[in-house]
C-alpha cells in the first residue's frame, strides 16, 4: 500500500518472526457494588493468555460462551485495553497504547463481527462503508481512486460492483458478511480477528463465507484469529487450535494434533460433544457428557478452573494451578507444537 | 401399519404484508407416527417452524392456513382457541429455541410449572407441586427442592431449557415439538440436553418433532428427516438414506456444505451458489433451480412433485424421473 503514515512496513517481518505474540494477558473488569460502589471483585475475562501468531497463519480460538474468547481478540486489537501482560505487533509494544499512538498501526489490525448487519451502518451506502478505512488512512485519494479501489475489492470479495449505491438493509446475511469482510480488507491489513463471523448464517451461505476468507488468505498472505464456538468451522479454517476456559488456554495445538489426539479433558469433551452429520458414526460415537454449568468468572474455582466439571479432577486438582505444559514439540525441538494445561494428561 | 399420530395434507400458509403476499407453506403433506422422532430440516426462511405454527394455531394475525390437518384422526385446523388450549399444553407440547422469552420472567418457575397441571388435569396445589419437583429431577436440575421456588433470571441457559422440557413433558404429551431447542446453548449443554430428549423419547414414547438446521443433531436423534426449501417439502425419507444416500440437490448440497469435525479439513467446502429465495417472490418451476448445479431448461417451467424415489424415500425434482 502506498501509505502515508506506514510506520509499520519499516519493521518487515521474516515470514518465521511472528507478527503477534501476546505475553501473559490478562483482562479484569472491576466489579462495583460494594460499600460507595467500591470495587470489590474482579471478573477474570482473560486471565495470563500468551501465543504467538505466525505470518499468513490461522489461530482458531475455541470455547463456550463466557470464555473470554471474544474479549482475546478485543484486546489484542486495544479495543479493550489489557490490565495486565503485554502485546507485541510486529515488535512494537502497542499495550495500552493511546489512541492517537495506535492510530497508524490499525491499518494493518482489523475486525469483522459477529452480526453482519449490526456492524453496518444504516444510513450509509455500502460504497461509503467500505471506503471508511481509505478516507482515514489515504485521504489523499480522489473520489475516483477511491471509489476504483472500492470497486476492485468488491469483486474481490464476490458483490456486485454496481450494487455500491446500495444500503446495508437491501442485502441478505451473508452479503453484509461480504462488505464486512471488503471494509476489512480494503488496506490489505496483515492481521483480521474475525469474532465468530459465520455463526449469524446459514449452512449453505457459511461454506461460501468460509470459502471467501480461505481463499482471501491465500492471495493476500494476511494472519487471522478466527474466534468461534463451532469446532467443525475452526478445524476447517485454522492452521492452529486454542481451547480456552474461564478465560485460560487449556490446550493450544497444531489442528490435526489437538483435533486427533486431544490431551485435556476439556477438549475431549469438547470435541465429543459436537454432532457429527452422519447417523451410525452419531449413534455409536463414545460421548463424554459433561456434569453442570460453566461456573461463574468471579468466582473461578482454585486450581484447574475446569475441575468442577471435570470427570477425571481429584484433590490434587484443587490445589496446584496447571500451567501449559509441551506435549510435542516442532522440529527444532524447544518450540512445542502441542501445549496442554492439565496435572493429569500423562495419565489419562 | 399404525394410525398416524398427525396426518398433515396439502398445508399452505400464506402472510398478507404490505409488500405483497408471502408464501411461508406451500402444499407439504407428511405423517407423524406414534413414538417416531421426525426431523425437519432447512435454512432460515424454509417454512420449517410456520408449517408447526401454522398447524398449532399460532401464526400471527395477518397469516392463513388452508388444508388439513388431522391429530389423531381428528381434524383440528380451524379449530377454536378454546378448543386448542386443550390440545396445547395437555396432548402437544411446543419447545422454542430461547428459553428466556419463553418463560415469563415475573412469575416463579414453580407457579409457571404448577399451573400446567392445574389447568389441564386438574390437579391440586399439592398433587402439582410434587409431580413438578419429580419433572425437575428427571430432567437433571440439581437441587430441585431448592430451585423450584426461583425466577427464571435465576438459572442459566441450559437450566432454563431443562426448565421448559419439563413444562412441556409434565402432562405425558403425546407429540412434542422442539423448534431449534439448542441453537442457543452451548456444546456440552447442547449434549446434556439432547441425551435428555433421546432418554425421554426411549422412556415415555413421545413423538418427537425436532426442527433445526443442524443436521449433526438430526443424525443423532431422529429416525425419518423432511428436508424443506422455499415454503416445500423437497425430501423425505429415514434417516439413514438421507444422509448416506441423498437423492434431492439441495439435500446433497446441504451435507457437502458441512464442515465437519470427523473429517480432514479441506481447504475447500462445496458450498451452495446463491442465496435462499424471497417467499414473496419464489421462483418459476422448481424453487431451487437457481442454485443447482444440474438445473436444466425444463426446471424453470415445471414444478417438481414429491415422488417415490426408493423404498420410502421420496424427493422432488423432476430429473429423477
Amino acid at each position: 500500500m502506498e501509505g502515508a503514515m506506514n510506520v509499520s512496513t519499516a519493521n518487515a517481518v521474516s515470514p518465521d518472526q511472528p507478527i503477534l505474540s501476546v505475553k501473559d494477558l490478562k483482562v479484569h473488569f472491576a466489579l462495583g457494588g460494594g460499600f460507595f460502589n467500591k470495587v470489590t471483585r474482579h471478573v477474570k475475562a482473560v486471565d495470563g493468555v500468551s501465543f504467538d501468531l505466525k505470518p499468513g497463519e490461522t489461530l482458531g480460538i475455541v470455547g463456550e460462551s463466557g470464555c473470554g474468547k471474544s474479549t482475546l481478540g478485543r484486546a489484542v486489537l486495544q479495543l479493550i485495553t489489557p490490565s495486565d501482560g503485554q502485546v507485541v505487533w510486529l515488535g512494537d509494544d502497542i499495550t495500552g497504547l493511546p489512541p492517537k499512538t495506535m492510530r497508524p498501526h490499525r491499518q494493518n489490525m482489523q475486525i469483522i463481527f459477529q452480526d453482519p448487519l449490526a456492524s453496518l451502518n444504516p444510513r450509509r451506502t455500502i460504497g461509503d462503508i467500505i471506503a471508511e478505512p481509505l478516507m482515514t488512512f489515504h485521504p489523499h485519494l480522489n473520489k475516483t481512486e477511491r471509489k476504483k479501489k472500492v470497486q476492485q475489492i468488491m469483486e474481490k470479495v464476490g458483490l456486485l460492483p454496481q450494487m455500491i449505491n446500495r444500503y446495508p438493509h437491501e442485502f441478505s446475511g451473508g452479503q453484509c458478511q461480504r462488505i464486512g469482510i471488503a471494509r476489512a480488507m480494503i488496506l490489505q491489513p496483515k492481521l483480521i480477528v474475525c469474532d465468530e463471523p459465520v455463526s449469524a448464517l446459514d449452512v449453505s451461505i457459511q461454506a461460501q463465507i468460509i470459502n471467501l476468507l480461505t481463499e482471501l488468505q491465500k492471495e493476500f498472505g494476511m494472519s487471522l484469529l478466527f474466534i468461534s464456538h463451532d469446532l467443525s468451522v475452526v478445524r476447517h479454517v485454522s492452521h492452529r487450535v486454542m481451547v480456552l476456559y474461564l478465560g485460560k488456554i487449556m490446550e493450544l495445538a497444531d489442528k490435526d494434533d489437538i483435533y486427533r489426539s486431544p490431551k485435556h479433558p476439556y477438549t475431549q469433551a469438547l470435541i465429543s460433544a459436537v454432532p457429527i452429520p452422519d447417523p451410525d458414526l452419531e449413534r455409536n460415537k463414545s460421548s463424554i457428557v459433561l456434569k453442570g454449568d460453566l461456573p461463574s468468572p468471579i468466582n473461578p474455582p482454585s486450581g484447574c478452573v475446569f475441575r468442577t466439571r471435570c470427570p477425571y479432577a481429584d484433590e490434587q486438582c484443587r490445589d496446584i494451578v496447571p500451567a501449559l505444559e509441551g506435549v510435542s514439540f516442532s522440529n527444532d525441538d524447544v518450540t512445542p507444537s502441542h501445549e496442554v494445561a492439565c496435572i493429569k494428561w500423562q495419565n489419562l | 401399519m399404525t394410525k398416524p399420530l398427525l396426518d398433515v395434507s396439502h398445508l399452505s400458509t400464506t402472510f398478507k404484508t404490505p409488500d405483497g403476499l408471502v408464501n411461508a407453506v406451500n402444499d407439504v403433506s407428511f405423517q407423524l407416527y406414534p413414538g417416531e422422532s421426525l426431523g425437519i430440516v432447512g435454512e432460515s426462511g424454509s417454512g420449517k417452524t410456520q408449517v408447526f405454527m401454522s398447524l398449532m394455531g399460532l401464526l400471527a394475525d395477518n397469516g392463513k392456513t388452508e388444508g388439513s390437518v388431522k391429530f389423531l384422526g381428528e381434524e383440528i385446523l380451524g379449530r377454536s382457541a378454546h378448543d386448542l388450549n386443550n390440545l396445547r399444553g395437555n396432548q402437544i407440547s411446543l419447545i422454542f429455541q430461547d428459553p428466556m422469552t419463553s418463560l415469563n420472567p415475573y412469575l416463579k418457575v414453580s407457579r409457571q410449572l404448577t399451573e400446567v397441571l392445574m389447568e389441564h388435569k386438574g390437579a391440586s396445589q399439592g398433587e402439582a407441586r410434587k409431580r413438578s419437583l419429580e419433572m425437575l429431577a428427571k430432567v437433571g436440575i440439581p437441587e430441585p427442592e431448592k430451585r423450584f421456588d426461583m425466577y427464571p433470571h435465576e438459572f442459566s441457559g441450559g437450566m432454563r431449557q431443562r426448565v421448559m422440557i419439563a413444562m412441556a413433558l409434565l402432562c405425558q404429551p403425546q407429540l412434542l415439538i422442539a423448534d431449534e431447542p439448542t441453537t442457543a446453548l452451548d456444546v456440552t449443554i447442547q449434549a446434556q440436553i439432547l441425551r435428555l430428549m433421546g432418554d425421554l423419547k426411549e422412556e415415555m414414547n413421545t413423538s418427537i418433532v425436532m426442527i433445526t438446521h443442524d443436521l449433526g443433531v438430526v443424525a443423532g436423534l431422529c429416525d425419518r428427516v423432511l428436508v424443506m426449501y422455499g415454503g416445500r417439502i423437497v425430501e423425505a425419507g429415514p434417516v439413514r438414506e438421507i444422509f448416506y444416500t441423498p437423492r434431492h440437490p439441495y439435500t446433497k448440497g446441504l451435507l457437502a456444505s458441512m464442515p465437519r469435525l470427523d473429517e480432514l479439513g479441506e481447504s475447500h467446502l462445496n458450498s451452495i451458489p446463491g442465496q435462499p429465495p424471497n417467499l414473496q417472490h419464489l421462483p418459476k418451476g422448481c424453487a431451487f433451480h437457481p442454485r443447482c448445479p444440474q438445473a436444466e431448461e425444463r426446471c424453470q417451467s415445471a414444478h417438481p412433485p414429491l415422488r417415490r424415489v426408493a423404498d420410502q424415500q421420496l424427493s422432488a425434482c423432476i430429473l429423477e424421473a
